[in-house]
């Protein structure tokens, strides 16, 4: 096993699919030559050639289109939305098309399509290159949307999103790509979609979170263990579909329950899961369950950026009303 | 600035010279008269007899559409008189796995591909199996977001390229569609990759209400293509032989690995933009009909063959009652499709259920087997 970060394992997984299936084809705006701007595509069109790793122009909806009729002719596509603030350029592909194939042709036609883009806060970015849209996404019947949070699962959410026969959104944390590092396996390996992970186990209290807030929260159920405190943080890891069995087993084992998400507060991921809980589990809650997220604005002038993005601090604060209540 | 220099920079001259080059490309005038004798295809007496029936038959095809609607036995439909040319003529010069992606007007050409008559009459209700196309049949589902289908077109070519079979991708639009910006984006794509597509817009001069001159500032729609850098051909989207060849020539230059190509039909829809209330003396004088119908490409194109002796008025009573029959026995088998369930369209969103649509298909299952 080898030492990899987030982009390096999210490199290993595009390698194994490459190599292991012929259809896969990689594309996207500069992840040719030039490895991608984060390099998540680093030396895969050296290795696998220009025909299967390849620069499209400057179009994000032809992208899509790309993918769709690419899908047609039997190929597995794996495309990149550079940044995922850009994806306002490609909805009608991705929710007015991909999702909507094999749906609308009864079973016929399918999309095997993974769509991979960089997205997330705390970099000091442009406008446009941070915004967490994940729950815009999830609304689309169709779709399946990944966030991996280690480097050890993306590289097996990956693999199963590409090897997936139905398009599948895959979103990696800008500040996720070179903080985390751990044992990553060489060869190819699957985590199933639609499966949370329980990345700390706890009795008094579960957090659920997604992306660089599996990282807050762990911070954030550190400090509260200091305090007596056991607290239990489930990895989404897929926010749609949801995985329910896991959701409620925790809740009815703590009884208490938060939820953490780096987007805005309105609609979104928290407000679903929240749903789901009291639909499912209300006898067995002892408190509310609240949400942290970020405020209902724009996302912010890298200058505010800092304070408006959520992090284990708010974790703490918002953790603690549970526990008490 | 010298006087040199000041020819070296005229954009306006550039324009003109570029715009002045696109003359409408024509073979048979409105009268069935052949103008263009060194362009006339290479099409056995058979061949042309074919797509005359095809045509006529696409024209009873519509009157039947239109009549079924207003009795309310069709659903959704987009009327195709006058624009039997640009679809069945460009439809011709294709081969058997040639890939359709066709816009919500393009029906004829998709049954001609191999898509059954009942099929596209359950497209038009409402039903799911009207888009289950049969294995082996490349066509898509109409596509109703204008010019969606132009980018998928780009993907499907370049599939077709990388697969290096000797197929080709077309996809159908209109005026309308020539202004979004996938339409830009897909003839882009399929340039920059040399990818075996055909792009045809139907220049049918409305685009529900909205005349060409607004779409844009534009002489033709043809010459966007050289933006792309591809071959583009302003055709009478009227004259048969016309489209047919410049379908052709396009089909067999992306064949040779030369890439895409743009064509723009100049024609005219007869009817409304499609039978949900749209009413086009809103927006277009009995003049500019009469202008049109003049045109019409059945008329003359059966000038054209008769005056060959391939065709009279006993084979055309043929064709007309043969689509009656067929159209008849179309809906027959369209009315005996069982109805389509809540549980059918859930178990089509997913290869597998997820959590929430298998507990939704349980609820449905409950509910309907009632």
């Amino acid at each position: 096993m080898a030492q990899m970060t987030m982009i390096q394992a999210i490199t290993d997984a595009l390698r194994c699919e490459l190599r292991d299936d012929e259809n896969v084809l990689v594309f996207g705006e500069d992840v040719g030559v030039n490895g991608g701007v984060f390099r998540a595509t680093e030396g895969l069109q050296k290795e696998f050639g220009v025909d299967r790793v390849f620069d499209t122009p400057l179009a994000e909806s032809g992208i899509g289109g790309l993918a769709v009729g690419l899908s047609l002719t039997g190929y597995r596509s794996v495309p990149e939305i550079q940044f995922f603030g850009f994806v306002y350029e490609v909805m009608d592909s991705i929710s007015g098309q991909l999702a909507r194939y094999r749906y609308r042709t009864g079973n016929t036609f399918n999309m095997p399509v993974t769509i991979r883009s960089p997205f997330g806060g705390g970099v000091h970015t442009p406008e446009m290159h941070s915004d967490s849209l994940e729950g815009l996404m999830a609304q689309q019947p169709g779709l399946k949307v990944v966030i991996p949070s280690t480097p050890y699962d993306a590289k097996g959410l990956l693999i199963s999103s590409i090897r997936d026969n139905d398009p599948v959104i895959f979103l990696e944390h800008l500040k996720l790509y070179r903080s985390v590092k751990e044992e990553v396996p060489e060869e190819s390996y699957t985590i199933p979609l639609g499966k949370a992970d329980v990345k700390r186990e706890g009795k008094d209290l579960s957090i659920f979170a997604y992306g660089l807030m599996v990282h807050e929260s762990l911070k954030a159920a550190q400090e509260l263990e200091k305090e007596g405190y056991s607290v239990e943080v489930v990895d989404l890891r897929t926010v749609q579909p949801l995985d329910i069995e896991t959701i409620i087993a925790s809740v009815e084992k703590t009884n208490r329950a938060i939820v953490v998400q780096e987007a805005q507060k309105q609609a979104g991921i928290a407000a679903n899961v929240v749903a789901e809980i009291t639909e499912r589990a209300i006898l067995s809650l002892e408190a509310p369950v609240l949400r942290v997220a970020a405020p209902d604005t724009i996302y912010p002038f890298p200058q505010a950026e800092n304070i408006w993005l959520p992090n284990y601090k708010d974790i703490l604060e918002t953790a603690k009303k549970v526990l008490t209540f | 600035m010298g006087e040199k220099n000041l020819k070296q920079f005229d954009p306006a001259a550039t324009l003109a010279s570029i715009e002045n080059n696109f003359e409408m490309f024509q073979i048979l005038n409105e009268e069935g008269k052949v103008v263009n004798e060194e362009a006339i295809p290479n099409l056995s007496d058979e061949e042309l007899i074919e797509l005359m029936s095809r045509m006529v038959y696409t024209r009873i095809l519509d009157q039947r559409s239109i009549s079924l609607n207003r009795q309310g036995r069709l659903g959704f439909y987009a009327p195709t008189a006058g624009q039997e040319a640009s679809q069945l003529a460009s439809h011709f010069a294709l081969e058997k796995n040639d890939w359709i992606l066709p816009g919500y007007r393009d029906v004829p050409q998709i049954v001609y591909h191999g898509l059954p008559l009942w099929k596209a009459f359950l497209f038009s209700r409402g039903h799911f199996v009207g888009n289950q196309v049969p294995e082996g049949v490349n066509v898509l589902p109409p596509q109703i977001i204008i010019g969606a289908q132009f980018v998928q077109a780009a993907g499907v070519a370049l599939g077709i390229k990388k697969r290096g079979t000797a197929d080709v991708a077309i996809t159908y639009t209109g005026d309308g569609g020539s202004s979004q910006g996938d339409f830009y984006e897909g003839i882009n794509f399929a340039g920059a990759f040399k990818a075996p597509a055909i792009f045809i817009v139907q220049n049918n001069q409305f685009a529900i209400s909205t005349p060409r001159e607004v779409q844009t500032a534009a002489k033709t729609i043809a010459q966007k293509g050289i933006a792309a850098g591809i071959p583009s051909v302003l055709v009478d989207g009227m004259d048969p032989l016309a489209v047919y060849v410049a379908t052709k020539d396009a089909r067999d230059r992306a064949v040779r690995g030369e890439g895409p190509s743009l064509i723009e039909t100049m024609c005219y829809r007869y009817g409304p933009h499609t039978m949900s209330g749209d009413d086009p003396t809103r927006y277009r004088t009995s003049d500019i009909d009469n202008e049109w119908a003049a045109k019409d490409p059945i008329v003359r194109f059966r000038i054209y063959l008769e005056g060959k002796g391939l065709w009279n008025e006993q084979k055309e009573t043929e064709v007309i009652e043969r689509a009656k029959e067929e159209i008849k026995a179309a809906i027959k088998k369209a009315d005996e499709t069982p109805k389509q369930k809540v549980t059918d369209l859930i178990s089509n969103m997913y290869e597998e259920k997820p959590f929430n649509l298998q507990e939704q298909y349980e609820v449905f299952e409950a509910k309907e087997s009632k």
